[in-house]
């Protein structure tokens, strides 16, 4: 009876971590869903809020570390509940990161005075886009455990990236056209960078929940086969 | 008791029979009376089966709703509906929330499925008991806007069971975001051409006033300006239509053969134009998935189109449908592949965004508006289908539209 007691309060302990890491998570989402539309729309009150909603990211971070530790101490967990915890550390610090990120791009509006060209907002968007695909599937894959899907990963990883290049290049025209547009497009070039980040994390992220959920590394990216440019849209993976 | 009466007839005559025996053949009353009880129950036993049905219909009468089962319930609702329990594990969804919310399944935990911060604490709140019902609104942005009224509470009576209901409020939204974008898109696009008209209006009846080979060619800028916006109103209204309705009809199907030669029959004027010849690939068989035809012509149309104007100097463009290779994902991929300058691998990633175009002049003179690919992109993502671009510079370009067969 005792030992029941014991396993069912333990089982608590490490499902508060995960319903933690859960609402981290959304808090991150948000967040960076709410500094990319501050930052296209120039919303100066809306960065501000993601400012400083960043803290609630930055306690998450903490307790999680706490509680995983004292756990990790009074039960001495064995393999998967110790991948579990340890997964749980590395994840909270990824989400935690996710909000820096999102943070400096609110940041940044204040520095943008929004007479670039449209299709460079759009462009920001659309990769904003991408990346928040990323980091909600993967973060469903926290909730489903089905890392056998977990494959779309990659893909919409070269598909950041591809994107990020392109938008890093306008911007470079755009700057080189006129020295007026060095400023603002810096700061434009720095959000991007920072967006393309949050999609590095996401994938951080799938990659500790492959290593909770089956103990091995996950498989890496396979051979590009041919040298031409490819990309791949929208990149939905389909409701299953 | 009653069942004796119904079967005295029976009874009656077997009484008859008995009585008629016992003084025919003078049997003693120890056979008479055993004789007469067997009688009595066997006119009992016919009545079994109605005796079930009797049964049933009684414990419907009173029974009810209780007797009816939950999930059929659930399935009745229209709405999202999933029930959870006291730990947020989902004990149930209905089919309009698998459809809704990609990943469900028993046993998980809406609180990790569910992480905006409003449903955190619309689950918070009701599992803690602090209160029995209550809703907030919810937004999830991707892969399409949607807004729902979520409502949640207890089911019945310390059944230990929750209920979330989600309440579609994404059309309301849609038309009001729709409505500010295309007024900001189409005044924005619609002011070049329109600038231009009012400058040659301005010239006709100052300095051109009587020079007639200038009025011609004046006229004639004005018409393809007008065209242009035309275009451009036609292709801003499909997206918006398409916005606002960003679920499929399910239920239907197209023949992609039969669809697909329409489209390289409505383009064939076209391609002569630019001296193109259009090769079809088509596997053999049955070529059909679940869509829409007229969304999908529109995509095809929209690839041969662009395959027809921008890869003009390729002199001829392949169509393609197989049968896909993944066989995660069946379907069928249909390609169209052109041999013009191909787009640079910065571009790429870019050309689907609504007015983006790899050279604005060249996407003019081609009579573009900078439309088409969003528009394929978004009826793609309704079909859940996949589009692939690949190309190399100077070698041409391929467009893979992956369609997912059910
Ligand atoms: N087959 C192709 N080859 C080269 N460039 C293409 C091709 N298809 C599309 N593009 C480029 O993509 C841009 C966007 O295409 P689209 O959205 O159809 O707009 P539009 O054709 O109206 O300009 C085009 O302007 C063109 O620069
Ligand atoms: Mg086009």
């Amino acid at each position: 009876m005792q030992s029941v007691h014991i396993a069912s309060a333990y089982d608590e302990e490490l499902k508060f971590l995960s319903k933690r890491i859960a609402a981290m998570g959304g808090h991150a989402e948000r967040m960076v869903e709410q500094a990319v539309a501050a930052l296209v729309n120039l919303d100066h009150g809306l960065a501000q809020k993601v400012i400083q909603d960043d803290l609630v990211l930055d306690e998450g971070q903490r307790e999680i570390d706490d509680k995983a530790i004292i756990i990790i101490a009074r039960r001495q967990p064995m393999a998967t509940d110790l991948r579990e915890i340890v997964g749980a550390i590395r994840i909270s610090a990824d989400i935690e990161r996710v909000g820096d990120l999102g943070k400096n791009v609110a940041k940044r509006v204040a520095a943008v005075d929004g007479r670039q060209p449209n299709s460079l907002f759009r462009g920001l968007e659309a990769l904003a886009d991408l990346a928040l695909t990323q980091l909600k599937e993967v973060l469903d894959v926290y909730a489903s455990r089905s890392v056998e899907r977990i494959g779309f990963v990659r893909d919409r990883d070269d598909q950041i990236d591809a994107m990020y290049t392109s938008l890093f290049r306008e911007l470079l025209t755009y700057m080189m056209e006129d020295p007026r547009n060095i400023t603002p497009c810096t700061h434009l070039l720095f959000c991007a960078k920072n967006i393309e980040r949050i999609g590095d994390h996401a994938t951080n992220i799938a990659e500790t929940i492959y290593y909770i959920v089956t103990g091995d590394q996950m498989p890496a990216d396979r051979p590009k086969g041919d040298k031409t440019d490819q990309i791949v849209l929208p990149g939905l993976i389909p409701a299953k | 008791m009653a069942r004796l009466w119904r079967n005295r007839w029976l009874l009656a005559a077997g009484i008859v029979a008995v009585l008629a025996v016992y003084f025919l053949a003078g049997a003693s009353i120890y056979v008479l009376v055993p004789a007469l009880a067997l009688l009595a129950a066997a006119a009992m036993l016919p009545a079994d089966a109605e005796r079930q049905s009797a049964d049933a219909a009684a414990a419907i009468e009173a029974g009810g709703l209780q007797r009816l089962s939950g999930e059929y319930l659930a399935a009745a609702v229209a709405d999202p509906l999933i029930i959870f329990d006291h730990s947020a594990a989902m004990v149930h969804a209905n089919a309009a929330a698998f459809a809704a919310f990609g990943g469900l399944a028993p046993g998980m935990s809406l609180a990790l499925k569910f992480r905006a911060p409003e449903m955190q604490a619309l689950l918070d709140g009701i599992l803690s008991g602090k209160v029995a019902a209550d809703a907030v609104d919810y937004t999830e942005k991707l892969p399409v806007e949607r807004t729902y009224r979520v409502s949640a509470s207890t089911v019945g009576h310390a059944t230990g069971l929750y209920v979330l209901v989600f309440k579609d409020q994404s059309e309301t939204r849609r038309i009001d975001r729709m409505r500010a974008d295309f007024i900001a898109n189409a005044s924005h696009e619609l002011r070049t051409p329109l600038a231009s008209i009012a400058g040659f209006i301005e010239t006709l009846r100052g300095p051109a006033r009587n020079d007639p080979a200038a009025r011609d060619q004046f006229l004639q800028i004005m018409q393809n300006q007008t065209g242009r916006m035309a275009r451009l109103i036609d292709d801003l209204l499909s997206l918006s239509r398409l916005e606002m309705k960003p679920y499929l009809k399910p239920g239907t199907e197209v023949d992609l053969r039969q669809t697909i030669d329409s489209v390289i029959d409505s383009l064939g004027p076209l391609a002569a134009e630019n001296g193109l010849v259009i090769d079809r690939e088509f596997a053999s068989g049955w070529l059909v998935v679940p869509g829409d035809r007229d969304e999908l012509f529109q995509v095809f149309e929209n690839l041969l189109e662009n395959a027809c104007k921008y890869g003009q100097s390729g002199g001829h463009v392949t169509v393609s449908i197989v049968a896909a290779e993944d066989a995660q994902q069946p379907g069928f991929d249909v390609t169209i592949r052109d041999y013009g300058p191909g787009i640079a691998e910065e571009h790429i990633p870019r050309i689907t965004e609504r007015f983006y175009r790899v050279d604005v002049e060249n996407s003019r003179t081609q009579k573009g508006t900078g439309l088409g690919l969003s528009i394929v992109k978004h009826i793609l993502t309704r079909h859940n289908a996949r589009l692939s671009i690949k190309s190399e510079v100077g070698k041409g370009a391929a467009f893979t539209v992956h369609l997912p067969a059910r």
